[in-house]
């Protein structure tokens, strides 16, 4: 596609496939599909809850019910509340997350049960510990979902807060380079903000404030940014005074790096910004360009960290862990070389749920969550696993080719991708792909803020593919419960006038 | 931007695709890797949360077994008696390979035998672990107790040396001690530090005390030979009433000034002897000659073949050979042009050379000649039990071979006991046993001291007992009597055990 075309207020010609293959469906339709996947989920979650007892505790406590009856009331209440507010929205993404979901839960009471077998204690109450906790954050995080998606009725109004969003976006990931450790460290990376009682990542929520504003600012931008100045290898690069907001995200990335010590953070906002980037500009050059500075910008890292140390020196530590974690198996590569072992010794069909030791590695909620996993559903469950972010993924970017506007485009494109990369980042770390950086794994780490960010971010994409897949205006919606097209329809001219 | 859009979905796809790729390769192709790492403690952790079955003697006595402990691991392997059983029973240590028993039996020890199949449902269902399984072995109490007695007590202060007893109508192991031996309790520990240190220390001792004498260590046998070349002398018509000739030394044709001596001037200096008085008092000259100018190599190589030479004698249901068992071996008795060299064969014939043998053959031989020429397959695993008790395999005697006719066994019966009731081998003597034997006392190199040997058995009412060998090495002057001392009283301490029966 040419700058030219893109540049015309139509909605993508039905050349281009974007609309979905299939025909507009009854919503009703969809959302008994979304219902039957739904108790799919649930029986797998169900049945992996019960195996996971039988196997750690050799038998099945009085609590196991508990755990999935919690969740099957919460989940079936953010389906019926998307059977009225977004009707028409891909019947896949609330199954797919439910039964990560509902895995990391379930594994995380796997936590609680080694934990209390380690103690000597026969407490195997599912009203304590991680995985209760975590089925609470799950409830309020589904809760706020539904209030997201009742106030959220049209997603291009979220472009009107852009630089609100953007702006508190900033804060937010400045917040715990600020703070002192005490307050921010944990685990080596300056990542959260430590309130006592809990702490939350900043972070998580600033990934979709920052989305919002990376969505507008490109769309209004693309025209000038995708200009070409000069022709090198066939790839056009941009004008030399165009690189300036990509050098300030660039540079933003890097301080994240140093100051809160955390590679994936940092990978996470920069790749984010180039995708985002390139979708807008279909220019192939700003990748190339975003490629080259941060692997230069890794690298310059690494020498500093080994020669002057100081804020580097952590990021050092990280890749020479990384490299040879086997060097010092019972420090620094501890928990990387459990990791492996673990993977390893799960093999290709798992110790079984339950029948593994996932406390060899101690951070095994958090960044480890799908190496303990791993060792226990084995390399066919966790790709399975990984198989259904994929799907997400996938049906996060068709929700993007669907819908009308740049804007939503962008920010589908840009969520979609962005949780991809998260989990390429973090099970790429526990199984030494790439070094290991402080990501939570979407949906199954244990922890609130996670939790929360990314159901919203799962609710801003079930909203926009309810505005992909709602007929053209005019047909009459059957189920007619979706928002008035009024307000929406004056803003979604709005990014043509700004490119004009 | 849909085009950019789907490059992206490609680019996910990628990603993930790369993730695929490494936990496969992480998962299936390193996954051995990582199990065996000795920083990976899981599937000891699996493992060692389960007790691990018990090993017991014949009397049901307890030399291995799990005790449960407040470590990271539930249950440590505990052997009670130390030393005294570590070269049968072996050890089964945290990270590393069992030995011996140990690992003879792992599997079911540890409860994963296909036998054990439902014992491992039973468990699934009525909720309790399932332990392994109970291996008893066929050894004696009293003889293991006296042979590690006597042989690490050994009036010549020996420090190197074996005793090892069969039970010539079955070929079950009875006592097998091999001196000097180790604790195994060090190697088991849950530290794995520890563990490590204690093995090295242990691998590194010029003495060896890991390696076990009684099967894997071969020795010149020096004049236990005898007992085989009388054999195939009886093999070929001779009566132990046979006279054949001996003299002071003896000159093979074609070796030059080489002479065959005897041990003193005084055992044989006559120019004409009985085959059973040669035997009875250890006649070299007699033995060198009749093994080169009436037997040849070729019939005293195949009646040292036919009594086990140069064939690993397997226990029973050891196919692998977990219990380390050597072959024994004449060795090379022709010159470099092919043809027999008579130098060698006379000092083959006496157990010189390069004659090699280990005990548990020297034992072997005995029990053949103790049980009519009929030798058994050798087995120390009696029987194999459940958790429940109740028995899943238990050994049938197998016989190996038959070695000489029963007539050639009797005769070189007499012959053996002879050498007990008024040869090299009184010291053998028991009260109220029929024992036979045949000393040696091998020559163990220019300065060092010689290894003292005694193979024999003991029989009552006729009927076969047991059958030793013990061997001491480097023991030097009086090596053989000592050997003989040591044989009978395991002799004694097993005929009393079992007559009391």
């Amino acid at each position: 596609m040419t700058a030219a075309a893109v540049s015309t207020p139509q909605p993508p010609d039905a050349g281009s496939g974007a609309v979905p293959s299939v025909p507009p469906a009854r919503p009703s339709g969809l959302r008994n599909i979304e219902l039957g996947l739904l108790a799919f989920t649930l029986v797998v979650v169900g049945t992996y809850s019960v195996a996971m007892e039988a196997g750690a505790l050799d038998q099945i406590t009085a609590h196991f019910w508990i755990p999935i009856a919690t969740l099957a009331i919460v989940f079936l209440g953010i389906h019926i509340a998307i059977r009225f507010l977004a009707p028409y929205a891909d019947p896949v993404f609330l199954p797919a997350v439910t039964l990560i979901n509902g895995m990391g839960v379930a594994f995380l009471r796997r936590i609680d049960l080694a934990d209390a077998i380690r103690h000597k204690s026969t407490d195997y109450s599912a009203f304590s510990g991680l995985g209760f906790r975590q089925l609470l954050w799950t409830a309020l995080s589904v809760g706020f979902a539904i209030i997201v998606l009742a106030i959220v009725r049209d997603h291009k109004s979220l472009s009107r807060y852009a630089f609100t969003l953007g702006f508190a976006g900033i804060v937010l990931v400045m917040i715990p380079a600020v703070l002192p450790a005490r307050l921010s460290m944990v685990n080596g990376a300056k990542l959260w903000i430590n309130f006592g009682f809990f702490s939350i990542q900043p972070g998580e929520f600033a990934k979709i404030a920052l989305l919002v504003f990376f969505a507008y600012y490109l769309v209004r931008k693309r025209e000038v940014l995708s200009l070409a100045s000069r022709r090198v290898l066939g790839v056009d690069f941009p004008r030399g005074r165009d690189l300036g907001p990509v050098i300030a995200v660039w540079l933003m990335s890097l301080l994240v790096l140093i100051f809160e010590k955390d590679l994936g953070t940092s990978l996470m906002y920069f790749g984010m910004f180039i995708v985002t980037l390139y979708i807008a500009t279909e220019r192939v050059s700003w990748l190339i360009i975003g490629l080259m500075l941060f692997s230069g910008g890794v690298f310059t890292a690494y020498v500093l960290g080994g020669t002057i140390g100081g804020p580097f020196a952590n990021f050092r530590l990280r890749a020479d862990i990384w490299l040879d974690p086997f060097s010092d198996p019972d420090n620094r590569g501890y928990q990387l070389v459990q990791s492996l072992l673990g993977l390893g010794t799960g093999g290709l069909f798992g110790a079984g749920p339950g029948e593994g030791y996932p406390r060899k590695i101690p951070e095994v909620q958090n960044d480890f969550i799908s190496a303990g996993l791993g060792e226990e559903i084995g390399l066919f469950g966790l790709t399975a696993l990984l198989i259904v972010y994929l799907v997400i993924v996938v049906r996060g970017l068709r929700a993007a080719l669907g819908v009308h506007d740049s804007f939503g485009k962008l920010f589908a494109g840009g969520l979609a991708f962005t949780l991809g990369l998260q989990v390429f980042v973090i099970v790429g770390g526990v199984s030494k792909l790439i070094p290991l950086t402080g990501q939570t794994t979407p949906f199954l780490s244990a922890g609130g803020s996670s939790l929360m960010a990314n159901w919203i971010l799962i609710t801003l994409l079930i909203r926009i593919s309810d505005a992909a897949r709602r007929p053209a205006e005019g047909q009459p919606a059957k189920g007619g419960n979706g928002p008035a097209a009024g307000g929406p329809a004056k803003l979604q001219e709005m990014p043509t006038e700004v490119m004009r | 931007m849909n085009a950019p859009l789907r490059r992206v979905g490609v680019v996910a796809l990628v990603l993930f695709a790369m993730l695929f790729v490494n936990l496969n390769y992480q998962q299936w192709y390193k996954a051995d890797d990582y199990r065996t790492n000795p920083r990976n403690t899981r599937v000891q952790a699996e493992e060692y949360s389960r007790p691990r079955g018990t090993i017991s003697l014949s009397n049901g006595e307890v030399v291995a077994q799990s005790q449960e402990t407040t470590d990271t691991f539930k249950y440590l392997r505990v052997y009670p008696f130390d030393t005294k059983y570590a070269h049968v029973v072996g050890y089964k240590p945290v990270y590393g390979t069992a030995t011996y028993v140990e690992r003879l039996n792992n599997e079911f020890l540890a409860g994963n035998a296909p036998e054990q199949l439902g014992d491992r449902l039973a468990a699934m269902f009525t909720g309790n672990e399932s332990p392994g399984g109970i291996v008893q072995l066929t050894l004696s109490k009293a003889a293991q107790d006296t042979a590690h007695k006597e042989l690490t007590s050994n009036r010549l202060n020996t420090q190197k040396g074996a005793v090892i007893a069969l039970d010539p109508k079955t070929g079950a192991l009875l006592a097998e001690v091999s001196l000097p031996s180790y604790d195994p309790n060090l190697l088991t520990t849950h530290n794995a530090d520890e563990a490590s240190k204690a093995y090295q220390t242990l691998d590194a001792d010029p003495t060896h005390p890991l390696s076990n004498r009684a099967t894997s260590e071969i020795l010149a046998p020096g004049s236990t030979m005898k007992v085989v070349v009388s054999a195939a002398a009886l093999k070929e018509g001779m009566k132990p009433d046979t006279v054949i000739p001996a003299g002071p030394y003896y000159q093979p044709p074609q070796s030059g000034s080489f002479q065959i001596k005897n041990a003193s001037p005084s055992t044989c200096p006559e120019a004409q002897i009985t085959l059973q008085r040669a035997l009875t008092v250890s006649c070299n000259t007699a033995f060198a000659k009749l093994g080169v100018e009436q037997l040849g190599l070729d019939k005293v190589k195949s009646m040292a073949e036919s009594f086990g030479f140069e064939e690993t004698p397997e226990f029973i249901d050891d196919d692998k050979n977990i219990m380390n068992v050597t072959a024994s071996h004449t060795g090379s008795m022709t010159g470099s042009n092919g043809k027999v060299d008579p130098a060698a064969l006379a000092q083959s014939s006496i157990g010189q050379k390069d004659v090699r043998m280990t005990p548990l053959q020297g034992a072997l031989i005995a029990a053949t000649v103790a049980n009519e020429g009929k030798q058994m397959r050798p087995y120390l695993v009696d029987t194999l039990q459940s958790s429940g008790l109740s028995v899943v395999n238990k050994t049938q005697p197998t016989t190996l071979r038959r070695v000489v006719s029963d007539g050639v066994a009797e005769d070189l019966q007499d012959m053996m006991i002879s050498v007990v009731d008024s040869g090299t081998g009184k010291p053998a003597k028991v009260k109220g046993l029929q024992v036979g034997g045949k000393t040696g006392t091998a020559e163990n190199g220019e300065d060092a001291n010689d290894h003292g040997w005694f193979i024999g058995f003991a029989m009552k009412n006729n009927q076969p007992v047991v059958a030793v060998a013990v061997v001491l090495e480097g023991a030097g002057k009086g090596g053989s009597h000592e050997a003989a001392r040591i044989a009978g009283q395991v002799m004694k301490a097993y005929a009393d055990e079992r007559g009391t029966e």
